[in-house]
Protein backbone atom coordinates (compact mmCIF):
# COMPACT_ATOMS: atom_id res chain seq x y z
CA UNK A 1 0.00 0.00 0.00
CA UNK A 2 1.57 3.05 -1.31
CA UNK A 3 1.14 6.19 1.10
CA UNK A 4 -0.55 9.50 -0.29
CA UNK A 5 0.94 12.68 -0.04
CA UNK A 6 0.53 14.55 2.80
CA UNK A 7 -1.72 16.77 2.26
CA UNK A 8 -1.49 18.76 6.10
CA UNK A 9 1.79 18.50 8.40
CA UNK A 10 1.52 19.93 11.94
CA UNK A 11 4.99 19.59 13.59
CA UNK A 12 5.27 20.94 17.12
CA UNK A 13 2.57 22.71 17.40
CA UNK A 14 1.88 24.99 20.77
CA UNK A 15 -0.84 27.32 21.43
CA UNK A 16 -1.78 29.38 24.72
CA UNK A 17 -5.03 30.78 26.05
CA UNK A 18 -3.93 33.82 28.04
CA UNK A 19 -2.02 31.89 30.96
CA UNK A 20 -2.81 28.29 29.84
CA UNK A 21 -0.67 26.06 27.66
CA UNK A 22 -3.20 24.14 25.78
CA UNK A 23 -1.03 22.36 23.54
CA UNK A 24 2.21 21.53 24.13
CA UNK A 25 4.23 20.19 21.05
CA UNK A 26 1.26 18.41 19.03
CA UNK A 27 2.49 17.18 15.42
CA UNK A 28 0.66 14.39 13.05
CA UNK A 29 0.50 14.25 9.42
CA UNK A 30 -2.94 14.18 7.30
CA UNK A 31 -2.21 12.13 4.17
CA UNK A 32 -4.65 13.19 1.04
CA UNK A 33 -8.01 11.94 1.00
CA UNK A 34 -8.23 10.33 3.72
CA UNK A 35 -10.35 10.94 6.84
CA UNK A 36 -8.73 11.01 9.81
CA UNK A 37 -9.85 11.61 13.51
CA UNK A 38 -8.41 13.71 16.78
CA UNK A 39 -9.41 10.94 19.70
CA UNK A 40 -9.36 11.81 23.36
CA UNK A 41 -11.23 13.17 26.28
CA UNK A 42 -12.43 16.35 27.11
CA UNK A 43 -10.06 19.41 27.18
CA UNK A 44 -6.90 17.96 25.71
CA UNK A 45 -6.84 20.31 23.08
CA UNK A 46 -8.72 19.18 19.90
CA UNK A 47 -10.89 21.87 19.08
CA UNK A 48 -8.26 23.83 19.61
CA UNK A 49 -5.96 22.20 17.49
CA UNK A 50 -8.65 22.76 15.03
CA UNK A 51 -8.69 26.25 15.77
CA UNK A 52 -4.67 26.66 15.52
CA UNK A 53 -5.01 25.10 11.83
CA UNK A 54 -7.88 27.93 11.12
CA UNK A 55 -5.71 30.75 12.59
CA UNK A 56 -8.39 31.67 15.21
CA UNK A 57 -6.09 31.36 18.12
CA UNK A 58 -4.07 34.23 18.79
CA UNK A 59 -1.13 32.92 20.98
CA UNK A 60 0.49 29.49 18.40
CA UNK A 61 3.48 28.78 16.84
CA UNK A 62 5.16 25.92 15.46
CA UNK A 63 4.79 24.65 12.10
CA UNK A 64 1.38 24.54 9.94
CA UNK A 65 2.20 23.26 6.23
CA UNK A 66 -1.09 22.74 4.18
CA UNK A 67 -0.13 21.65 0.38
CA UNK A 68 4.02 23.05 1.35
CA UNK A 69 2.60 26.30 2.62
CA UNK A 70 3.18 27.64 6.05
CA UNK A 71 -0.29 28.48 8.11
CA UNK A 72 1.40 29.59 10.87
CA UNK A 73 1.65 33.19 10.77
CA UNK A 74 -1.43 33.45 8.51
CA UNK A 75 -5.01 35.30 9.04
CA UNK A 76 -7.68 33.46 9.28
CA UNK A 77 -9.36 34.58 6.23
CA UNK A 78 -6.12 33.96 3.92
CA UNK A 79 -5.97 30.44 5.14
CA UNK A 80 -9.79 29.82 4.44
CA UNK A 81 -8.51 31.27 0.65
CA UNK A 82 -5.98 28.49 0.09
CA UNK A 83 -8.85 25.54 0.42
CA UNK A 84 -9.36 24.90 4.34
CA UNK A 85 -12.79 25.02 6.05
CA UNK A 86 -14.33 25.20 9.53
CA UNK A 87 -17.46 23.42 11.00
CA UNK A 88 -17.63 24.84 14.49
CA UNK A 89 -18.70 22.46 17.29
CA UNK A 90 -21.17 25.07 18.38
CA UNK A 91 -22.35 25.24 14.42
CA UNK A 92 -22.30 28.72 14.10
CA UNK A 93 -25.57 29.03 12.48
CA UNK A 94 -26.49 32.86 12.22
CA UNK A 95 -29.53 33.82 13.91
CA UNK A 96 -29.83 36.64 12.04
CA UNK A 97 -29.55 35.20 8.72
CA UNK A 98 -32.13 32.69 6.75
CA UNK A 99 -31.09 29.70 5.64
CA UNK A 100 -30.53 30.37 2.24
CA UNK A 101 -28.22 32.83 3.26
CA UNK A 102 -26.06 30.75 5.88
CA UNK A 103 -25.84 28.09 3.21
CA UNK A 104 -24.63 30.87 1.04
CA UNK A 105 -22.61 32.78 3.02
CA UNK A 106 -18.84 31.09 2.80
CA UNK A 107 -17.67 32.25 -0.40
CA UNK A 108 -16.26 30.02 -3.27
CA UNK A 109 -12.61 30.15 -2.83
CA UNK A 110 -11.73 27.73 -5.41
CA UNK A 111 -13.00 25.25 -8.06
CA UNK A 112 -14.26 21.45 -7.59
CA UNK A 113 -16.63 22.29 -4.66
CA UNK A 114 -20.18 20.81 -4.51
CA UNK A 115 -22.70 23.00 -6.99
CA UNK A 116 -25.75 24.34 -5.15
CA UNK A 117 -27.66 21.49 -6.79
CA UNK A 118 -25.94 18.86 -5.28
CA UNK A 119 -26.39 19.96 -1.75
CA UNK A 120 -29.96 20.72 -2.33
CA UNK A 121 -29.97 16.82 -3.39
CA UNK A 122 -27.70 15.48 -0.59
CA UNK A 123 -29.76 17.94 2.11
CA UNK A 124 -33.42 18.30 0.80
CA UNK A 125 -34.52 19.44 3.80
CA UNK A 126 -33.00 23.35 3.44
CA UNK A 127 -34.21 23.88 0.38
CA UNK A 128 -37.42 23.33 2.15
CA UNK A 129 -36.78 25.63 5.02
CA UNK A 130 -34.62 28.38 2.57
CA UNK A 131 -36.91 31.12 4.31
CA UNK A 132 -37.07 30.35 8.13
CA UNK A 133 -34.34 31.55 10.39
CA UNK A 134 -31.16 29.83 10.94
CA UNK A 135 -31.27 29.00 14.00
CA UNK A 136 -35.16 27.78 13.78
CA UNK A 137 -34.00 24.37 12.60
CA UNK A 138 -33.47 21.53 14.43
CA UNK A 139 -30.41 20.05 16.11
CA UNK A 140 -29.83 17.73 13.28
CA UNK A 141 -30.83 20.31 10.15
CA UNK A 142 -28.50 22.41 12.09
CA UNK A 143 -25.58 20.66 11.97
CA UNK A 144 -26.82 19.61 8.17
CA UNK A 145 -26.43 23.20 6.94
CA UNK A 146 -22.92 23.71 9.10
CA UNK A 147 -21.42 20.94 6.87
CA UNK A 148 -23.66 21.79 3.28
CA UNK A 149 -22.18 25.34 3.68
CA UNK A 150 -18.47 24.59 3.77
CA UNK A 151 -19.09 22.06 1.22
CA UNK A 152 -19.99 24.31 -1.98
CA UNK A 153 -16.89 26.58 -1.26
CA UNK A 154 -13.92 24.57 -3.09
CA UNK A 155 -11.94 23.32 -0.09
CA UNK A 156 -10.24 20.66 -0.28
CA UNK A 157 -9.64 19.54 3.35
CA UNK A 158 -12.81 19.80 6.07
CA UNK A 159 -12.25 20.46 9.72
CA UNK A 160 -15.88 18.70 11.26
CA UNK A 161 -15.73 19.81 15.42
CA UNK A 162 -17.55 16.83 16.76
CA UNK A 163 -20.39 16.55 14.39
CA UNK A 164 -22.69 14.23 15.92
CA UNK A 165 -22.78 15.85 19.31
CA UNK A 166 -26.15 15.26 21.07
CA UNK A 167 -27.75 14.29 18.03
CA UNK A 168 -30.54 11.08 17.17
CA UNK A 169 -28.62 8.11 15.94
CA UNK A 170 -30.59 8.09 12.23
CA UNK A 171 -28.93 11.47 11.55
CA UNK A 172 -25.60 10.68 13.01
CA UNK A 173 -26.24 7.78 10.83
CA UNK A 174 -27.06 10.00 8.12
CA UNK A 175 -23.71 11.95 8.82
CA UNK A 176 -21.51 9.13 8.47
CA UNK A 177 -22.84 8.84 5.29
CA UNK A 178 -22.61 12.26 3.86
CA UNK A 179 -18.43 12.02 5.10
CA UNK A 180 -17.77 8.53 3.56
CA UNK A 181 -19.68 9.87 0.21
CA UNK A 182 -17.32 13.17 1.03
CA UNK A 183 -14.01 10.73 1.27
CA UNK A 184 -15.00 9.40 -2.15
CA UNK A 185 -15.04 12.22 -3.70
CA UNK A 186 -11.56 13.17 -2.97
CA UNK A 187 -11.79 15.45 0.14
CA UNK A 188 -9.65 14.89 3.08
CA UNK A 189 -11.77 15.56 6.48
CA UNK A 190 -10.40 15.96 10.02
CA UNK A 191 -12.55 15.22 12.34
CA UNK A 192 -12.65 15.62 16.39
CA UNK A 193 -14.76 13.07 17.62
CA UNK A 194 -15.82 11.62 21.10
CA UNK A 195 -18.53 9.29 19.88
CA UNK A 196 -15.77 6.35 18.98
CA UNK A 197 -18.39 4.02 17.16
CA UNK A 198 -18.99 6.71 14.68
CA UNK A 199 -15.48 7.27 14.29
CA UNK A 200 -14.43 3.85 14.18
CA UNK A 201 -16.49 2.76 11.18
CA UNK A 202 -15.37 6.24 9.15
CA UNK A 203 -11.81 6.73 9.60
CA UNK A 204 -8.68 5.97 8.07
CA UNK A 205 -6.73 6.91 10.61
CA UNK A 206 -7.31 7.95 14.70
CA UNK A 207 -4.61 10.07 16.67
CA UNK A 208 -5.13 9.99 20.46
CA UNK A 209 -4.26 13.41 22.09
CA UNK A 210 -3.71 13.60 25.67
CA UNK A 211 -2.58 16.97 27.56
CA UNK A 212 -2.10 19.01 24.27
CA UNK A 213 0.26 16.03 22.53
CA UNK A 214 -0.44 13.10 20.15
CA UNK A 215 0.80 10.07 22.03
CA UNK A 216 -0.53 7.55 19.77
CA UNK A 217 -1.53 6.88 16.04
CA UNK A 218 -3.49 3.64 15.50
CA UNK A 219 -4.54 2.41 11.82
CA UNK A 220 -8.05 1.10 10.59
CA UNK A 221 -6.40 -2.36 9.86
CA UNK A 222 -4.96 -2.03 13.81
CA UNK A 223 -8.11 -0.78 15.20
CA UNK A 224 -8.96 -4.51 16.26
CA UNK A 225 -5.99 -5.37 17.98
CA UNK A 226 -5.46 -1.93 19.62
CA UNK A 227 -8.56 -1.86 21.51
CA UNK A 228 -7.35 -2.62 24.14
CA UNK A 229 -5.07 0.29 24.66
CA UNK A 230 -7.67 2.71 22.97
CA UNK A 231 -9.62 1.96 25.93
CA UNK A 232 -7.40 2.67 28.23
CA UNK A 233 -6.52 6.25 26.34
CA UNK A 234 -10.16 7.36 26.37
CA UNK A 235 -11.17 5.64 29.84
CA UNK A 236 -14.46 3.90 28.15
CA UNK B 1 -57.87 73.21 15.13
CA UNK B 2 -57.24 69.62 16.51
CA UNK B 3 -57.26 68.79 20.51
CA UNK B 4 -57.69 73.34 20.82
CA UNK B 5 -54.43 73.25 18.66
CA UNK B 6 -53.97 75.19 15.38
CA UNK B 7 -53.92 72.67 12.44
CA UNK B 8 -51.22 75.21 11.07
CA UNK B 9 -49.08 75.06 14.18
CA UNK B 10 -49.27 71.25 14.40
CA UNK B 11 -47.94 70.67 11.31
CA UNK B 12 -45.28 73.24 11.40
CA UNK B 13 -44.56 71.17 14.36
CA UNK B 14 -44.65 67.47 13.15
CA UNK B 15 -42.39 68.78 10.52
CA UNK B 16 -40.00 70.02 12.70
CA UNK B 17 -40.20 66.91 14.47
CA UNK B 18 -39.71 64.82 10.74
CA UNK B 19 -36.42 67.08 10.32
CA UNK B 20 -35.42 66.73 13.77
CA UNK B 21 -35.61 62.94 12.97
CA UNK B 22 -34.14 62.76 10.00
CA UNK B 23 -30.49 63.69 11.57
CA UNK B 24 -32.32 61.46 14.43
CA UNK B 25 -31.67 58.89 12.10
CA UNK B 26 -28.31 58.93 10.13
CA UNK B 27 -26.38 59.74 13.09
CA UNK B 28 -28.17 57.00 14.75
CA UNK B 29 -27.97 54.24 12.48
CA UNK B 30 -23.97 55.16 11.63
CA UNK B 31 -24.00 54.57 15.67
CA UNK B 32 -26.39 50.92 15.53
CA UNK B 33 -23.98 50.06 12.55
CA UNK B 34 -20.42 50.54 14.30
CA UNK B 35 -21.87 49.53 18.16
CA UNK B 36 -22.98 46.50 16.35
CA UNK B 37 -20.19 45.22 14.25
CA UNK B 38 -17.37 46.59 16.71
CA UNK B 39 -18.60 46.92 19.98
CA UNK B 40 -17.73 50.07 20.22
CA UNK B 41 -19.67 52.88 21.38
CA UNK B 42 -18.68 55.83 19.32
CA UNK B 43 -18.72 58.92 20.94
CA UNK B 44 -16.89 61.10 18.20
CA UNK B 45 -20.42 60.74 16.08
CA UNK B 46 -20.80 63.93 17.25
CA UNK B 47 -17.40 65.56 16.44
CA UNK B 48 -17.84 63.97 13.32
CA UNK B 49 -20.98 65.38 12.15
CA UNK B 50 -19.89 68.89 13.27
CA UNK B 51 -16.88 68.00 10.97
CA UNK B 52 -18.70 67.16 7.69
CA UNK B 53 -20.41 70.77 8.67
CA UNK B 54 -17.07 72.12 8.76
CA UNK B 55 -15.91 70.34 6.00
CA UNK B 56 -18.45 72.26 3.64
CA UNK B 57 -18.05 75.23 4.96
CA UNK B 58 -14.19 75.39 4.26
CA UNK B 59 -14.31 73.69 0.80
CA UNK B 60 -16.66 76.61 0.10
CA UNK B 61 -15.13 79.16 2.03
CA UNK B 62 -11.26 77.83 0.47
CA UNK B 63 -11.67 76.18 -2.72
CA UNK B 64 -15.21 77.73 -3.85
CA UNK B 65 -17.16 74.61 -4.00
CA UNK B 66 -20.79 74.91 -3.23
CA UNK B 67 -23.05 72.51 -1.60
CA UNK B 68 -23.19 69.64 -3.97
CA UNK B 69 -19.50 69.27 -4.41
CA UNK B 70 -19.87 68.68 -0.59
CA UNK B 71 -22.48 66.74 -0.42
CA UNK B 72 -19.92 64.10 -1.75
CA UNK B 73 -16.55 65.51 -0.50
CA UNK B 74 -17.51 66.14 3.08
CA UNK B 75 -18.33 62.54 4.34
CA UNK B 76 -15.64 61.10 1.47
CA UNK B 77 -13.10 63.22 3.78
CA UNK B 78 -14.67 62.38 7.40
CA UNK B 79 -15.08 58.72 6.08
CA UNK B 80 -11.31 58.68 4.83
CA UNK B 81 -10.57 60.16 8.58
CA UNK B 82 -12.59 57.43 10.60
CA UNK B 83 -11.09 54.43 8.73
CA UNK B 84 -7.95 55.79 9.48
CA UNK B 85 -9.02 56.13 13.11
CA UNK B 86 -10.01 52.80 13.23
CA UNK B 87 -6.46 51.10 12.24
CA UNK B 88 -4.77 52.97 14.27
CA UNK B 89 -6.56 53.33 17.28
CA UNK B 90 -9.81 51.66 17.92
CA UNK B 91 -8.48 48.11 16.34
CA UNK B 92 -6.54 48.03 19.57
CA UNK B 93 -9.19 47.99 21.59
CA UNK B 94 -11.74 45.46 20.76
CA UNK B 95 -9.95 42.75 22.87
CA UNK B 96 -11.06 45.27 25.77
CA UNK B 97 -14.12 45.96 27.66
CA UNK B 98 -16.46 48.79 26.04
CA UNK B 99 -15.68 51.39 28.60
CA UNK B 100 -12.11 51.96 27.24
CA UNK B 101 -13.60 52.22 23.16
CA UNK B 102 -16.09 54.45 24.75
CA UNK B 103 -13.09 56.65 26.86
CA UNK B 104 -10.92 56.83 23.61
CA UNK B 105 -13.70 57.74 21.91
CA UNK B 106 -14.92 60.43 24.04
CA UNK B 107 -11.68 62.17 24.59
CA UNK B 108 -11.00 62.09 20.45
CA UNK B 109 -14.52 63.93 20.09
CA UNK B 110 -12.76 66.73 23.28
CA UNK B 111 -9.73 66.92 20.84
CA UNK B 112 -11.95 67.52 17.66
CA UNK B 113 -13.99 69.77 18.66
CA UNK B 114 -11.19 71.41 21.29
CA UNK B 115 -9.38 71.91 18.02
CA UNK B 116 -12.34 73.52 15.57
CA UNK B 117 -13.13 75.97 18.58
CA UNK B 118 -9.47 77.15 19.11
CA UNK B 119 -9.34 77.84 15.01
CA UNK B 120 -13.03 79.07 14.06
CA UNK B 121 -14.26 80.49 17.61
CA UNK B 122 -18.04 79.23 19.17
CA UNK B 123 -19.76 81.95 17.09
CA UNK B 124 -20.82 79.63 14.03
CA UNK B 125 -20.18 80.14 10.51
CA UNK B 126 -23.56 80.70 8.11
CA UNK B 127 -23.86 78.49 5.49
CA UNK B 128 -26.59 79.28 2.18
CA UNK B 129 -29.23 77.20 1.11
CA UNK B 130 -28.30 76.06 -2.24
CA UNK B 131 -30.22 78.42 -4.90
CA UNK B 132 -32.04 75.56 -6.24
CA UNK B 133 -33.48 74.75 -2.50
CA UNK B 134 -34.42 78.09 -1.72
CA UNK B 135 -38.20 79.11 -1.15
CA UNK B 136 -40.85 77.29 -0.47
CA UNK B 137 -43.88 75.84 -1.47
CA UNK B 138 -47.44 76.96 0.14
CA UNK B 139 -49.54 73.70 0.64
CA UNK B 140 -52.34 75.35 1.64
CA UNK B 141 -52.54 74.50 5.40
CA UNK B 142 -48.95 75.30 5.79
CA UNK B 143 -45.98 76.69 4.38
CA UNK B 144 -43.01 74.07 3.58
CA UNK B 145 -39.53 75.23 2.80
CA UNK B 146 -38.17 73.57 -0.04
CA UNK B 147 -34.74 72.77 1.83
CA UNK B 148 -36.59 71.02 4.76
CA UNK B 149 -38.27 68.50 3.11
CA UNK B 150 -35.17 67.92 0.94
CA UNK B 151 -33.63 67.26 4.10
CA UNK B 152 -36.16 64.57 5.23
CA UNK B 153 -36.50 63.28 1.56
CA UNK B 154 -32.36 62.51 1.39
CA UNK B 155 -32.57 61.28 4.48
CA UNK B 156 -35.35 58.75 4.60
CA UNK B 157 -33.61 57.73 1.49
CA UNK B 158 -30.41 56.64 3.32
CA UNK B 159 -32.05 55.26 5.61
CA UNK B 160 -33.75 53.06 3.27
CA UNK B 161 -30.50 52.50 1.19
CA UNK B 162 -28.77 51.72 4.36
CA UNK B 163 -30.93 49.07 5.46
CA UNK B 164 -31.91 47.45 2.48
CA UNK B 165 -28.03 46.79 1.90
CA UNK B 166 -27.77 45.47 5.13
CA UNK B 167 -30.74 43.16 5.28
CA UNK B 168 -31.36 42.09 1.84
CA UNK B 169 -27.69 41.81 0.17
CA UNK B 170 -24.74 39.51 0.28
CA UNK B 171 -22.67 42.12 1.49
CA UNK B 172 -25.41 42.81 3.81
CA UNK B 173 -25.62 39.02 5.19
CA UNK B 174 -21.35 39.45 5.72
CA UNK B 175 -22.02 42.04 7.85
CA UNK B 176 -25.01 40.53 9.50
CA UNK B 177 -22.88 37.38 10.25
CA UNK B 178 -19.43 39.30 11.61
CA UNK B 179 -21.63 41.36 14.20
CA UNK B 180 -22.78 37.61 15.73
CA UNK B 181 -19.50 35.98 15.23
CA UNK B 182 -16.51 37.71 13.55
CA UNK B 183 -13.90 34.91 14.33
CA UNK B 184 -16.02 32.28 12.12
CA UNK B 185 -17.03 34.73 8.96
CA UNK B 186 -13.68 35.03 9.46
CA UNK B 187 -12.30 31.82 8.94
CA UNK B 188 -14.43 31.37 6.08
CA UNK B 189 -12.29 33.67 4.06
CA UNK B 190 -13.69 36.93 4.50
CA UNK B 191 -11.56 40.00 5.18
CA UNK B 192 -13.44 40.63 8.19
CA UNK B 193 -10.58 43.58 9.76
CA UNK B 194 -10.98 45.31 6.01
CA UNK B 195 -15.01 45.08 6.25
CA UNK B 196 -14.70 46.57 9.91
CA UNK B 197 -12.60 49.57 8.91
CA UNK B 198 -15.18 50.47 5.96
CA UNK B 199 -18.03 49.49 8.03
CA UNK B 200 -16.51 52.52 10.67
CA UNK B 201 -15.74 54.64 7.77
CA UNK B 202 -19.39 54.41 6.32
CA UNK B 203 -21.14 54.99 9.47
CA UNK B 204 -18.86 58.34 10.30
CA UNK B 205 -19.65 59.37 6.70
CA UNK B 206 -23.56 59.29 7.13
CA UNK B 207 -22.51 61.40 10.30
CA UNK B 208 -20.70 63.84 8.28
CA UNK B 209 -23.57 63.81 5.63
CA UNK B 210 -25.69 64.77 8.00
CA UNK B 211 -23.21 67.39 8.64
CA UNK B 212 -23.14 69.16 5.60
CA UNK B 213 -27.23 68.79 5.63
CA UNK B 214 -27.97 70.24 8.97
CA UNK B 215 -25.25 73.19 7.97
CA UNK B 216 -27.90 75.71 5.77
CA UNK B 217 -30.19 75.18 8.88
CA UNK B 218 -28.21 74.97 12.10
CA UNK B 219 -24.99 77.30 11.44
CA UNK B 220 -21.85 75.58 11.24
CA UNK B 221 -20.95 75.73 14.87
CA UNK B 222 -17.84 73.79 16.71
CA UNK B 223 -20.32 72.53 19.13
CA UNK B 224 -22.97 71.72 16.98
CA UNK B 225 -22.26 67.76 17.33
CA UNK B 226 -21.72 67.69 21.20
CA UNK B 227 -25.37 69.48 21.43
CA UNK B 228 -27.10 67.10 19.45
CA UNK B 229 -25.30 63.65 20.47
CA UNK B 230 -26.75 62.99 23.53
CA UNK B 231 -30.02 63.20 22.31
CA UNK B 232 -29.02 60.56 19.67
CA UNK B 233 -27.15 58.78 22.14
CA UNK B 234 -30.42 58.30 23.89
CA UNK B 235 -32.64 57.61 20.62
CA UNK B 236 -30.31 54.38 20.23
CA UNK B 237 -31.42 53.27 23.74
CA UNK B 238 -34.44 53.18 22.89
CA UNK B 239 -34.47 51.55 19.86
CA UNK B 240 -32.29 48.81 20.67
CA UNK B 241 -28.37 48.90 20.56
CA UNK B 242 -27.11 47.46 17.32
CA UNK B 243 -30.63 47.38 16.03
CA UNK B 244 -31.07 48.80 12.19
CA UNK B 245 -34.22 49.22 11.31
CA UNK B 246 -35.03 50.08 15.20
CA UNK B 247 -32.79 53.48 15.28
CA UNK B 248 -34.13 54.56 11.75
CA UNK B 249 -38.06 53.76 13.23
CA UNK B 250 -37.36 55.35 16.78
CA UNK B 251 -35.79 58.50 15.53
CA UNK B 252 -38.21 59.53 13.09
CA UNK B 253 -40.60 58.40 15.74
CA UNK B 254 -39.21 60.04 18.98
CA UNK B 255 -38.36 63.14 16.52
CA UNK B 256 -42.37 63.09 15.78
CA UNK B 257 -43.12 63.22 19.42
CA UNK B 258 -40.70 65.71 20.28
CA UNK B 259 -42.35 68.05 17.50
CA UNK B 260 -45.72 67.30 19.00
CA UNK B 261 -44.37 68.19 22.80
CA UNK B 262 -43.33 70.94 21.79
CA UNK B 263 -46.71 72.06 20.94
CA UNK B 264 -48.58 70.61 23.66
CA UNK B 265 -46.10 71.30 26.93
CA UNK B 266 -43.37 72.95 25.69
CA UNK B 267 -41.31 73.20 29.11
CA UNK B 268 -40.75 69.51 28.89
CA UNK B 269 -39.91 69.28 24.77
CA UNK B 270 -35.85 69.08 25.61
CA UNK B 271 -36.46 66.42 28.38
CA UNK B 272 -39.00 64.08 26.64
CA UNK B 273 -36.80 61.82 24.81
CA UNK B 274 -35.16 61.10 28.33
CA UNK B 275 -38.03 60.22 29.97
CA UNK B 276 -39.27 58.35 27.35
CA UNK B 277 -35.73 56.25 27.75
CA UNK B 278 -35.72 56.27 31.31
CA UNK B 279 -39.61 54.61 31.03
CA UNK B 280 -39.06 52.21 28.48
CA UNK B 281 -35.64 50.72 30.46
CA UNK B 282 -37.40 49.96 33.22
CA UNK B 283 -40.19 47.84 30.78
CA UNK B 284 -37.91 46.91 28.05
CA UNK B 285 -34.11 46.98 28.98
CA UNK B 286 -32.66 45.88 25.61
CA UNK B 287 -34.94 48.91 23.93
CA UNK B 288 -37.96 48.71 21.52
CA UNK B 289 -36.02 46.36 18.59
CA UNK B 290 -32.91 45.69 21.08
CA UNK B 291 -32.52 41.36 21.71
CA UNK B 292 -31.16 40.60 25.13
CA UNK B 293 -28.19 39.48 25.74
Amino acid sequence: MTEAPVLLKIDDLHAHYGESHVLHGLSFDIPQGEVVTLLGRNGVGKTTTLRCIMGMVGQRRGSILFAGKQLIQMASHQIARLGLAYCPEERGIFSSLNVAENLLLPPVVQAGGLSLQEILSLFPRLQERAGSQGTKLSGGEQQMLAIARILRTGARLLLLDEPTEGLAPVIVQQIGEIIAGLRDRGFTVLLVEQNFRFAQRLADRHYVVEHGRVVDMIRKDQLSVSAEKLRSYLGV
Amino acid sequence: MIFGVPLQALLGQLLLGLINGAFYAMLSLGLALIFGLLNIINFTHGALYMAGAFAAWLVLTYLGIGYWGALLLAPLAVGLFGMLLERFLLSRLYKLDHLYGLLLTFGLALVIEGGFRQLYGVSGMPYPVPKELQGGWNLGVMYLPIYRGWVVVVSASVCLGTWLLVEKTKLGSYLRAATENRALVQAFGINVPMMVTLTFGFGVALAALAGVLAAPIYSVNPLMGSNLIIVVFAVVVIGGMGSMGGAIITSFALGLVEGLTKLLYPEAASTIIFLVMAVLLLVKPAGLFGKER
